[in-house]
């Protein structure tokens, strides 16, 4: 009697490829950006809480007209846009503190640094952090750009702008349907043009608006004005893009949370990124 | 010069004491502990020398601020800190018109000078429409009259030794008298003047009557009001606090006010 075929045993899948996606650079930089624009963006609400105004022009004070204010009225606290007033008690305006002390400041307490009201300490903060963003960035531009960065990793390839491309890619992210197998371990168009646009948009955009509301650097740089149409508008952009970014900064971490929060922060440590297997209605 | 600033809080923790204050108090006190440890508060402090050195190696030292056309100016100037000086004596100077108000020039000088109004006056005056931007963030455009700090220091001929002009005024908050300082590139700048007009008019008592500093490129608490001394001094050491002004002093804003 012959003997019988040992089953055959389904074999097993092939553990998921593992690709170098970050280097270092990228690594470091992005743990001291993360840092960096948080300290920058607490201490940035707190300057803001010493006049929580803003104007177009050159010029813009209390007696002038804010096209936006967080105020309080009796009982209320309330953000203003134009003309359009939004109840904002708790949050905005007024709120209470951790001492259950009721506070009228803008920003609530958790918000600022420091979490009392400190315009000096605001500043402190925000200028040393602000080298430290300008110098990071910096070093970051001319790697990108002389480093291969930019050429391996953000280039944006011919085939990749067509329309049809980018919609199927916004598609794909409405739907949760993320890259797998070696597709994961490239950026998508999307990934790029956003990189892109706080590499070489918004962060500049940060530095430039914020060196436009120094009384000595528009002495010295006064074309800064003219740049963004005076100083008031200039600390207005500040504002905008400070909140595009952190509009970027939720995205971005609700991506990472969504594709995989494990692999992708050992990725942005360690280097080394899992690829994720292809679906089974792959084609 | 700002009515907002709350005085500073008494400093709640060491830098020893650091690691143990975060881990046991709720984040946020941890967070204001970091903030009130000496050993941050020093870190915290190059960043203002990283802003002075910085734009005095690197920009033109006599670049001139922005002059602006009457059509720019601010409907309304409006005014911060002190706005009407407390006590009698400058209650008297006000109601007589300033006429015994006397601008003294001391210290590191060949020729210490009391100057009246008049004398302020029959000096070329330069008169310039520039923006006045708030530590707080607002700004307001006005026109400014008066004699340049240079002339006044010239004629009262600064010695080698003087490295920085000290403001004193009239105007006690909280019981002691404001002061301000610079160093010598700023109050030798063409634009940095002794102010006794706004917009054509004599100066407001809420915008530092009868004489306030104006040096453009800095933010508006440098820019003291009710000016009655200036002093030519070697070092700040020993005045106040020693950190050069009144905010300076007490709640750490920075002495370098061109950022």
């Amino acid at each position: 009697m012959a003997e019988a075929e040992p089953p055959v045993a389904p074999s097993p899948p092939a553990p998921p490829a593992r690709v170098y996606r970050h280097r270092l650079p990228v690594r470091i930089w992005h743990w001291v950006n993360a840092v960096t624009l948080l300290v920058l963006l607490m201490s940035g609400l707190m300057i803001f809480n010493a006049h929580p105004r803003l104007y177009w022009g050159e010029y813009g004070a209390n007696p002038d007209y804010a096209w936006l204010a967080i105020g309080s009225g009796p009982d209320m606290g309330f953000l203003r846009i134009g003309e359009t007033r939004i109840d904002t008690t708790g949050v905005l305006g007024r709120w209470t503190d951790a001492k259950g002390v009721e506070q009228t400041w803008a920003f609530p307490g958790w918000a600022t640094i420091p979490t009392t009201y400190s315009l000096a300490d605001g500043r402190r903060w925000h200028l040393l952090f602000a080298w430290i963003l300008s110098i990071a960035l910096t070093l970051y531009m001319l790697w990108t750009l002389f480093g291969g960065h930019l050429k391996k990793d953000l280039h944006v390839h011919r085939a990749e702008w067509s329309p049809r491309h980018i919609w199927q890619d916004i598609k794909d992210h409405v739907r949760l349907r993320f890259p797998r197998g070696e597709a994961a371990a490239r950026y998508g168009i999307l990934q790029k043009l956003s990189y892109i646009g706080v590499i070489f948009v918004a962060l500049p955009l940060m530095i430039a608006t914020g060196l436009t509301m120094s009384p000595g650097m528009n002495a010295a740089w006064p074309w800064l004005l003219d740049l963004f149409g005076g100083r008031q508008s200039a600390r207005s952009i500040h504002f905008i893009t400070a909140w595009a970014l952190v509009l970027f900064f939720l995205v971005h971490v609700a991506m990472v949370l969504l594709a995989g929060p494990v692999n992708e922060l050992r990725s942005m440590i360690t280097g080394w990124f899992r690829l994720p297997p292809e679906r089974d209605d792959a084609v | 010069m700002s009515d907002l600033i709350l005085p500073r809080r008494e400093l709640i923790a060491r830098a020893g004491g650091l690691v143990a204050a975060a881990g046991t108090m709720p984040l946020l006190s941890g967070c204001d502990a970091i903030n009130d440890a000496p050993a941050v508060r020093k870190i915290l402090s190059m960043g203002e020398e990283m802003n002075r050195a910085s734009q005095r190696a690197l920009t033109d030292r006599g670049a001139l601020a922005r002059e602006y056309s009457r059509a720019d100016l601010s409907p309304v100037f409006r005014s911060n800190g002190t706005k009407l000086p407390p006590g009698a004596a400058y209650a008297a100077h006000a109601a007589s018109g300033f006429v015994d108000w006397r601008l003294k020039v001391t210290g590191l000088v060949a020729r210490p000078l009391s100057l009246s109004k008049a004398d302020i006056r029959a000096m070329p005056q330069r008169t310039q429409i520039t923006r006045h931007d708030c530590v707080e963030g607002w700004s307001a455009i006005g026109q400014w009259t008066g004699p340049g700090l240079g002339r006044i220091l010239a004629a009262a001929g600064v010695r080698d030794g003087a490295r920085y002009i000290v403001f004193r005024c009239a105007d006690r908050i909280g019981g002691d008298l404001y002061y301000e300082s610079c160093d010598m590139v700023d109050a030798l700048h063409p634009q940095t003047i002794m102010a006794w007009a706004l917009n054509g008019a004599l100066l407001p008592i809420a915008n530092g009557a009868p004489l306030r500093l104006r040096i453009e490129r800095q933010l508006g608490y440098k820019h003291a009001k009710y000016v009655q001394g200036i002093e030519a001094v070697a070092s700040l050491d020993g005045i106040g606090a020693g950190k050069g002004g009144y905010w300076e002093d007490r709640i750490d804003y920075e002495w370098y006010a061109g950022i």
